[in-house]
């Protein structure tokens, strides 16, 4: 599948994008004049060394923190404009995550976790599509366990599984194999990119793996908060 | 609406969480407090309610201390009115070899005039409406009495020369004393046994009342008339006054109780704004994910605000169930000191209770809760992002105005209210130094311990403001039980100390001139020494230097009292050896001049009367003027019979006496008294050792009640400990676990935990045992002028105590943190 082929809408774009924070030593760039367009079912990995930026990067493009100049636009909306509930809003509508850390909700089981997107954009199927989803990602008889009787990988695949439910245009995921063995490293990766190709959704990796970072399409380079390369995998 | 499904499908988890558990329980135990309290004074409140409007048992009541002149009732009779006497009188009655003090209440026919008598057939069996009065022969008797004497229905009671058989018991009677019993149970009796019981004679302490009722316009019509003639020895009271008395009193027992609840209220307020502290940090992580996965502001605070509201309906219907049980336990141990039975409680506690857990919830918890709005989502990537603290005015402003709500109820006064909320400010600044002094007392102890103690007395200096707000804490409900337990005893016990060894142990009372030497000889013919015989005249205050005592004015209004009531008036020619001339002179042995008198030194003061004073007296009929020659303090603990007034001998010679004596007999002298009431029933036999044991049952159960009501305190206390050391416990985990991995003995991690709570604890009893005596100290000398004696056994109970109620909460609330296995460690420190 080629680019072209999805046709050219640009889901997710940056406009000299930079992130200033102060420190007791003056103010500290953490990124700086970062630009870059993601069209819609891309698969970008953002990669580079710590402290890089990869994580601001992806805090500012999934509107969780405001840059401190420039804008983000997702899904032909300036994040900027947008105050922190009409972002919240947009990411119910827009966006999935899946965290190094897997985050789920203690108090919920696999499926309550999987439904709580689902929920917050207010859909009415969505003890259905949650049961189908955690179905897909091999979990259909566990899915009332709670996340402190599932093991790393099988939280991971919940927290897949809740980032896929909303059929977002955007997946963000930070290190989502940083947690887990090799192993169950690369079984996670495989379903998120089977996911991925199912579905339109666009996916933006960020990670340190670069065996994981060549499997996307395209491959975005920071190192001190520059955009030093963007390359695109061959076809 | 979604919010609302997700707080409810939620909140089953979430109240597995010990931070959640530790503020309903704050909540519940505020709650249980308030509401068993409430309870009681509900019941009380409702029975003086009811029993208001027929506290007099009639629309109009003439009292006097000589009987009602027939003209009254012939007057009454006139404007179409119903009538009933009564006679009341104390005097002791016996059953078998058992006695006790009882207040005879003697009924003519028609009495009840409003209101009913209930009766039951046996004790505490089933009561009903009694019809009419107790037949003649027939009393009808308190359960408190026929418990003191050991009878029952059936069984005969022997009042002055009378035996009479008990027909029932009497429950209730309108015109008991409201809420609290006076200290003499009652005797109901027919009005036409009096004379032949023989117990009335000259100088007895009989009180007579003329009942009326009838329409109102002829009972105005009555009033109206009377008023105006009544002489000054008869008093007259109408139901609106008597009601609204009987309401203010009830009105200032339920503030006093209300009060002593609200300290648990405060102490749980404190465990409630720990662990919703708690409660938020530890919901950061999930309300940060919940926003990144585009929840809004206004769901997150929808749902806890649900949650929270859940919290509070939990806490109010299983801490009003607590209450509840509770009230039944203080009414019970309350049973004999509150008259007659209680009406059952309304849901009103219950509301207030409810209104109560709202106002502590949001006072107190919001605050913490409603910043978890403002968590950053940008914090599920990094986990140092924190909302910011909420603003202090705003905690500090809610929080006191929270107080200011709960306190209004028990005060009612809003002058009051700000002088309680400054006290309660200065105290609670002023105790939660001396905890951190304490606490940092503590800390200087770190240097010549072992290693477990080191650690734990660190801990302690490390957290010192939690400390000393725990230490405060539990000290404040331990003061409050140290007082009323040892504190109240050791008062009573110095009290009993200042006696004399020797000091008289009957009174008797009621000794006609010409029974002097018959009683003197009972005594004598048994081997017991004779009393001294002390004369008494009843006569009334006229005129005071010429001037009527009604035209006069007194620089203390209890004086015109004093002046106006029935004298009790004696003679002597030596001076008591328990009185003490403070002003003038004491005449000699052989006066025989013109009537001098001597009088008490407070009612001098009262009355604002000197030396040279001219006192004029109605005597039976007669008039008697005396001058006054001394002023004397009289020493009431000596149990001698002593007089306000006393004049000089022969003074009262023309005038008709009764004579009261007081001695000491020894139990194996009690026969003597036997024959003494038998040869002569009119004279009253008064044990005072038996009235003092009353005294301090009443005392023991009122004291035990408002113990009972401070042991919600201790819980609200452990409570603040389970919430502070929740609010540590990832903390206190990792550190375990460190301390193990670094080769610490599970035992060694166990008495390093400990140890800080033996130190908490250790602190919280001295400062409880330092508060408790030195409010038994001013207590002591500043209100009952008892010498005030160090009791080492207060700072051995107290710190005791304290060491154990913390060490065990202490062990409870952090025997996670002990039992942490060093692989956790692994785990990463808390954030």
């Amino acid at each position: 599948m080629s680019i072209q082929s999805r046709g050219d809408t640009v889901v997710l774009a940056a406009h000299r994008l930079t992130k200033q924070v102060s420190s007791p030593e003056g103010s500290l760039t953490i990124l700086s004049n970062v630009s870059f367009r993601i069209l819609a079912g891309e698969s970008v990995a953002v990669v580079g060394p710590s402290g890089a930026g990869k994580s601001t990067l992806l805090a500012l493009l999934a509107g969780l923190d405001l840059p401190s100049d420039g804008n983000v636009e997702l899904n032909g909306a300036n994040l900027s404009d947008l105050d922190e509930d009409g972002r919240a809003r947009m990411r119910a509508d827009s966006v999935g995550f899946v965290f190094q850390s897997f985050h789920l909700v203690p108090s919920l089981n696999a499926l309550e976790n999987v439904m709580l997107p689902l929920e917050l954009a207010g859909r009415s199927d969505a003890h259905s599509v949650a049961r189908d989803i955690i179905g897909k990602v091999g979990l259909r008889d566990r899915w009332s366990h709670y996340p402190a009787q599932l093991s790393g990988g099988e939280k991971q695949r919940v927290a897949i599984a809740r980032a896929f439910a909303t059929e977002p245009a955007v997946l963000f995921a930070d290190e989502p194999t940083g947690n887990l063995d090799s192993r169950t490293g690369s079984n996670i990766m495989e379903l998120m990119f089977d996911l991925n190709r199912s579905s339109s959704t666009t996916l933006v990796l960020v990670t340190h793996d670069e065996a994981l970072a060549g499997r996307c399409e395209r491959m975005l380079s920071l190192d001190a908060g520059l955009l030093i390369s963007d390359t695109k995998a061959a076809p | 609406m979604r919010a609302l499904t997700f707080a409810i499908r939620s909140f089953g988890r979430e109240l597995r969480s010990a931070e959640v558990l530790v503020l309903l329980a704050a909540v519940i135990l505020a709650v249980a407090a308030l509401t068993a309290v409430g309870f009681l004074t509900d019941r009380i409140g409702k029975a003086v309610a009811r029993q208001a409007n027929e506290v007099l048992a009639a629309d109009l009541r003439l009292r006097s201390q000589d009987p009602i002149p027939k003209l009254w009732r012939d007057v009454a009779g006139d404007y179409g009115l119903r009538t009933a006497d009564i006679v009341s009188f104390p005097t002791v009655v016996y059953a078998g070899d058992d006695s006790a003090l009882s207040t005879v209440v003697a009924v003519s026919n028609g009495y009840p005039l409003r209101g009913t008598v209930r009766i039951a057939d046996q004790l505490f069996s089933e009561q009903r409406e009694a019809s009419g009065i107790p037949e003649p022969g027939e009393v009808w008797a308190d359960s408190a009495l026929l418990a003191r004497v050991g009878a029952d229905v059936g069984d005969s009671l022997i009042v002055g020369e009378l035996d009479l058989r008990i027909a029932a018991v009497a429950t209730y009677r309108p015109d008991q004393s409201i809420g609290f019993a006076s200290l003499a149970p009652s005797l109901l009796m027919n009005i036409e046994d009096i004379s032949a019981s023989g117990l009335i004679g000259e100088g007895s302490r009989v009180r007579y009342a003329l009942l009326v009722a009838g329409a109102d316009a002829d009972v105005s019509g009555f009033n109206d008339a009377i008023q105006d003639e009544l002489p000054d020895s008869v008093r007259l009271r109408n139901q609106e006054e008597s009601s609204e008395r009987a309401v203010n009193a009830a009105d200032r027992a339920q503030r006093f109780l209300s009060l002593t609840a609200v300290i648990s209220l405060l102490l749980s307020a404190v465990a409630v704004a720990m662990s919703a502290r708690r409660f938020a940090q530890r919901r950061m992580d999930t309300v940060a994910l919940m926003k990144s996965l585009g929840a809004t502001q206004r769901f997150v605070i929808t749902v806890v605000l649900v949650q929270l509201l859940m919290l509070g309906v939990i806490g109010v219907v299983v801490g009003s169930a607590v209450g509840f049980v509770a009230e039944e336990l203080l009414s019970w141990i309350l049973a004999d000191i509150i008259a007659g039975d209680l009406p059952e409680p309304g849901l009103m506690p219950v509301i207030l209770a409810s209104g109560s857990a709202l106002v502590l919830l949001v006072g107190f918890a919001l605050p913490s809760l409603i910043q978890l709005r403002n968590t950053p989502s940008l914090r599920v990537l990094r986990h140092d992002a924190m909302p910011p603290s909420p603003s202090r005015v705003l905690v500090a402003g809610l929080s006191l105005a929270a107080v200011a709500a709960l306190l209004y109820r028990s005060v009612g006064d809003a002058t009051m209210l700000v002088i309680l909320l400054g006290g309660i400010v200065v105290i609670a600044t002023a105790l939660y130094l001396v905890g951190r002094g304490l606490v940092a007392l503590m800390g200087r102890f770190r240097a010549g311990v072992g290693v477990a103690w080191r650690y734990g007395l660190a801990n302690v200096a490390r957290r010192g403001r939690a400390s000393a707000v725990q230490v405060v804490a539990f000290g404040l409900g331990l003061t409050v039980l140290l007082l009323l337990t040892l504190v109240r005893t050791d008062l009573l016990e110095s009290w009993r100390r200042t006696l004399d060894e020797d000091a008289p142990n009957h009174f008797l009372i009621n000794i006609q001139r010409s029974e002097r030497d018959s009683v003197a000889n009972i005594f004598e013919s048994q081997g017991v020494d004779p009393p001294d015989f002390a004369p008494l005249v009843r006569g009334r205050m006229t005129t005071i230097n010429g001037i009527s005592v009604k035209d006069r004015t007194y620089p203390a209004e209890d004086a015109r009292w004093f002046v106006s009531r029935e004298q009790n008036l004696s003679w002597a020619s030596r001076l008591s050896s328990s009185n003490e001339i403070v002003e003038g002179e004491w005449w000699s042995a052989d006066h025989d001049g013109p009537p001098l008198v001597s009088i008490e030194e407070d009612i001098a003061i009262d009355t604002g009367l000197t030396l040279g004073d001219r006192l004029q007296f109605e005597i039976a009929g007669q008039e008697l003027e005396a001058q006054i020659a001394s002023v004397r303090k009289i020493n009431w603990d000596s149990f001698q019979p002593n007089f306000f007034l006393v004049l000089s001998p022969g003074a009262l010679d023309d005038y008709p006496a009764t004579f009261i004596a007081s001695m000491r007999v020894e139990p194996e002298e009690r026969s003597a008294l036997v024959d003494l009431v038998r040869a002569h029933p009119t004279i009253s036999v008064i044990d005072i050792d038996s009235v003092l044991q009353q005294v301090r049952g009443i005392i023991e159960k009122a004291s035990l009640a408002v113990q009972a009501v401070f042991f919600f305190t201790i819980a609200a206390g452990i409570a603040v400990l389970f919430a502070a050391v929740q609010s540590t416990i990832d903390e206190r985990r990792f550190e375990s676990a460190l301390l193990r991995a670094l080769g610490a003995a599970k035992r060694t991690v166990f008495s390093g935990v400990m140890a800080e709570f033996a130190a908490l604890g250790a602190a919280a009893g001295i400062l409880a045992s330092a508060g408790a005596s030195i409010l038994a100290a001013v207590i002591a000398v500043e209100l009952f002028q008892l010498p005030y004696a160090f009791n080492p056994l207060l700072w051995i109970v107290g710190v005791t105590a304290g060491l154990v109620v913390v060490c065990a909460s202490g062990y409870f609330a952090a025997r996670s943190a002990i039992n942490s296995a060093p692989i956790d460690v692994l785990r990463g420190a808390p954030q």
